[in-house]
């Protein structure tokens, strides 16, 4: 398999229980097929539990198809969030 | 009922509990005051003012609550070994179990805010509390927290394990919301989340809450007020608050140094390692489970820590807190509170069931084994339903003590005072009447019986005068004594004042008894100084009549110059009395079977003599037929009951002998209450009524009338 680079997701707004879904179907559908995925959230303002979680799913189905999953840079509230989840953000590279 | 009335009857639990906290606050500070290193009286004292600041809270009665955590936390520093008990310490602490009394009973009253008077006085009496809390080595009153184990670091560290409903999200309760909150009341230093309850991809529902939280916090906040946090998602979360690892040592510790408590569940709660909700909750998954598999409970401590609510090392220590408390237990744990209605009225039930047991007794002879068993029964049943009435006098002689110092130390006198025989049982109502009395006759020996030391020191006896106060069973009844080592009584000083008053007359014989019971007389006091202290409103008139209403007698006995004696004989209980049946014409009378003595044959004699010679002594006697003016012939052999009264033997002639009775006190209707000789009446098992003679006033009415008529006789 040659080495690509991971498709990009930028997400902004929201990652709540008003757009998980979306954004759970959205994630989901981007891992097959791809090397990977890197979620851009320097865009997304307000992240709550369902969001969290989403993102903790998708990272988890990643790992499943042994795919490499990264969130890229994430402001303020946000970025504490996902370091409490473990969530770490990767600097742009 | 309306929550207003849960209300109320939620305040009347408090007030009598709290009456009995103040209680014990107050004998325990006295306790001090002689022993001041006495751990277990700390204890008791420092735990009544804890649970007095509880309670109060619970009703909202913020100046109680205040005002006994000042006390509260001057009793802690004693109790820690910080401050020593000082007589200067428990002059200032028992006005405030005072002002405590005071305010429960605005309580009682029904007021639950306290004017301005009591907020000053409350005031006051803190500032005098102010140096002990200023030398005390720790921090002042107001930074001990007021949550439960304060006396360990305000702030601690707490795990908890947040596992949220699947619904939260969809019922708009956020999670992270939550640990944002509880970074406002403290510090939150870890957190990791749990992602293992995600379900594979197609079956996660975004809207659904799958994640868990590990929180570490620090604060200075109670477990309670942590737990109050999740307050609204309780219901379908799994919340676990428990201390962090490196904190177990100092609940252990927290533990170990707790006052008693035979509850497990009271030890965690109050040691801070279990809130109430938490306990309750065990407590129902003691009781499911137990259902469930119909077995034994498992022991509550297993369930806390198999649940996750406690760490296995506190429970083990509360454990052996509680399994010493076993064996030290003390008596009030044993106890349980009645409605004294609900006494009353099963008194008032075994009483009917004595009559109609007493009616198939009477009625046939020959009873049969079933019957004498049914009579055994019965008689006991009556003796424990009166025991249930019954409480030791102790509690109430030992109120005195607070007296007695009080009164010393505004006389300048030294006088200690021995208790004895606190343990004699009676009747509780009993025991209320008596008590203003005997506070009478206390401070009556104190304040002119008892000398000051300097005339004690002249007179050649120590300067510390004694004052007993001894309690005993005499046939049936209960003698209380209050006895002191003073003056004693002035014969020739009352008769002066007697024939002063116009309460004899001047040419007047009397014996030195006589002259003594005058001090009884309405109106009669022989105090040179009238002191505040016994000029209550009430006269030892009062004190007579009071005892005299409770079916009791009085006497003095005294001996100049070495003191008095005052001697109260009540009866136990007013519900039931043992009672002779006799019969005079159709009438049917019963007389107290405790003054009977003997009962002998009339002998035959000329009519109208109203004494006999028994066994070579004149014995007087009252024939009953005369004085309640029967109708009819007098039988042809009488027989004679004779009853004793204060020492003196009297006759009571009747027609028949119908033998022992018990029998339930019914009162005379206030339409009768003018009658002297009669104490109360009886339904008898043949449906008849039968009338209980008082003894006492029968007798001396007799012999004033005998007295008149000789008088007039030599006239």
């Amino acid at each position: 398999m040659t080495a690509r680079d991971p498709r990009r997701i930028t997400l902004d707004g929201e990652l709540t229980i008003m757009t998980a879904a979306a954004h759970k179907d959205r994630l989901l559908s981007a891992l097959p097929g791809n090397d990977g995925l890197r979620v851009d959230m320097s865009g997304v303002e307000e992240i709550d539990t369902a969001g969290l979680q989403v993102l903790l799913l998708v990272r988890r189905e990643a790992q499943r198809l042994e795919l490499p999953f990264e969130i890229g840079a994430a402001g303020g509230s946000v970025a504490e969030v996902l370091a409490m989840a473990g969530l770490a953000t990767a600097e742009e590279g | 009922m309306s929550a207003d009335d849960d209300m109320r009857e939620a305040l009347d639990t408090f007030v009598t509990e709290a009456r009995d906290l103040v209680q014990q606050l107050e004998e325990g500070l006295l306790e001090l005051e002689t022993h001041p290193s006495a751990a277990e009286t700390v204890n008791t004292v420092f735990r009544a003012a804890h649970t007095l600041k509880g309670s109060s809270g619970l009703f909202g009665l913020h100046h109680l609550v205040q005002f006994t955590h000042v006390v509260e936390t001057v009793l802690g520093f004693v109790r820690e070994g910080e401050l020593e008990v000082s007589p200067g310490l428990v002059s200032a602490l028992l006005p405030c179990a005072d002002h405590i009394a005071a305010v429960i009973e605005t309580v009682a009253g029904g007021r639950l805010d306290v004017d301005a008077a009591d907020e000053a006085l409350g005031a006051m009496l803190l500032t005098e509390l102010q140096p002990y809390l200023v030398d005390g080595p720790d921090a002042p009153a107001a930074e001990r927290g007021a949550t439960a184990g304060e006396s360990t670091a305000p702030e601690r560290a707490w795990q908890l394990r947040l596992r949220f409903g699947p619904d939260s999200l969809r019922n708009g309760m956020d999670p992270l919301s939550f640990l944002r909150y509880l970074g406002t009341i403290g510090t939150v230093t870890g957190v990791t989340v749990d992602a293992d309850g995600l379900p594979p991809a197609d079956e996660m529902d975004p809207e659904t809450c799958y994640l868990a939280f590990e929180v570490r916090l620090t604060t200075g906040a109670a477990k309670a007020d942590i737990e109050a946090v999740f307050e609204f998602v309780r219901e379908d979360s799994d919340i676990r608050i428990v201390p962090a690892e490196e904190h177990l040592d100092t609940y252990v510790r927290a533990i170990r140094a707790m006052p008693e408590s035979d509850r497990l569940g009271d030890v965690l709660i109050n040691s801070g390692a279990v809130t109430e909700l938490e306990m309750d909750e065990a407590l129902r998954i003691q009781k499911e489970q137990a259902v469930r598999k119909g077995t034994q409970p498992v022991p509550i401590g297993e369930i806390l820590v198999e649940h996750g609510i406690v760490p296995r090392p506190i429970v083990d220590a509360a454990l052996n807190r509680q399994r010493k408390t076993a064996e030290t237990r003390s008596q009030d744990t044993q106890t349980i509170r009645i409605d004294a209605a609900r006494l009353d009225r099963l008194i008032d039930l075994v009483g009917e069931l004595v009559i109609a047991q007493s009616s198939t007794g009477l009625g046939s002879g020959a009873g049969g084994e079933a019957q004498g068993e049914l009579m055994r029964l019965v008689d006991e049943v009556r003796h424990s339903a009166l025991a249930l009435r019954m409480v030791p006098i102790g509690t109430t002689l030992r109120r005195f003590e607070r007296v007695v110092r009080d009164v010393c130390l505004e006389l300048g006198k030294e006088v200690s005072l021995v208790i004895t025989g606190g343990d004699a049982e009676m009747d509780k109502a009993l025991v209320e009447r008596i008590s203003d009395p005997l506070l009478h006759l206390v401070r009556n020996s104190l304040d002119h019986g008892i000398g000051t030391p300097a005339e004690r020191r002249r007179q050649g006896k120590s300067t510390q005068g004694t004052l007993r106060l001894n309690a005993y069973h005499d046939a049936g009844s209960i003698v209380i004594e209050v006895s002191d080592d003073g003056r004693g009584l002035d014969r020739d000083r009352i008769l002066a004042k007697a024939v002063e008053r116009g309460v004899v007359s001047a040419d007047a014989v009397l014996s030195d008894q006589e002259v003594y019971d005058l001090i009884f007389e309405p109106g009669f006091s022989t105090a040179e100084t009238v002191s505040n202290l016994s000029g209550r409103g009430v006269g030892m008139d009062v004190v007579r009549r009071n005892v005299t209403a409770l079916r009791g007698s009085i006497e003095v006995d005294t001996t100049r110059g070495l003191g008095t004696t005052i001697r109260i004989r009540l009866p136990l209980t007013l519900a039931i009395i043992d009672g002779f049946l006799v019969g005079v014409g159709p009438s049917s009378f019963i007389v107290p079977l405790d003054r009977v003595t003997e009962i002998v044959e009339l002998p035959a004699g000329p009519l109208g003599r109203d004494c006999m010679n028994l066994r070579g002594e004149v014995l007087p006697f009252i024939r009953l037929r005369e004085i309640f003016d029967i109708p009819g012939e007098p039988a042809r052999r009488q027989s004679v009951v004779i009853v004793e009264q204060s020492g003196q033997r009297t006759g009571l002639v009747v027609d028949a002998l119908l033998g022992e009775l018990q029998t339930v006190i019914k009162p005379l209707g206030v339409l009768f209450s003018h009658l002297k000789c009669i104490s109360g009446s009886t339904i008898l098992g043949s449906g008849e009524i039968a009338l209980i003679l008082d003894v006492g006033p029968l007798v001396a009415d007799h012999s004033e009338r005998e007295h008149i008529r000789q008088v007039q006789r030599v006239a």
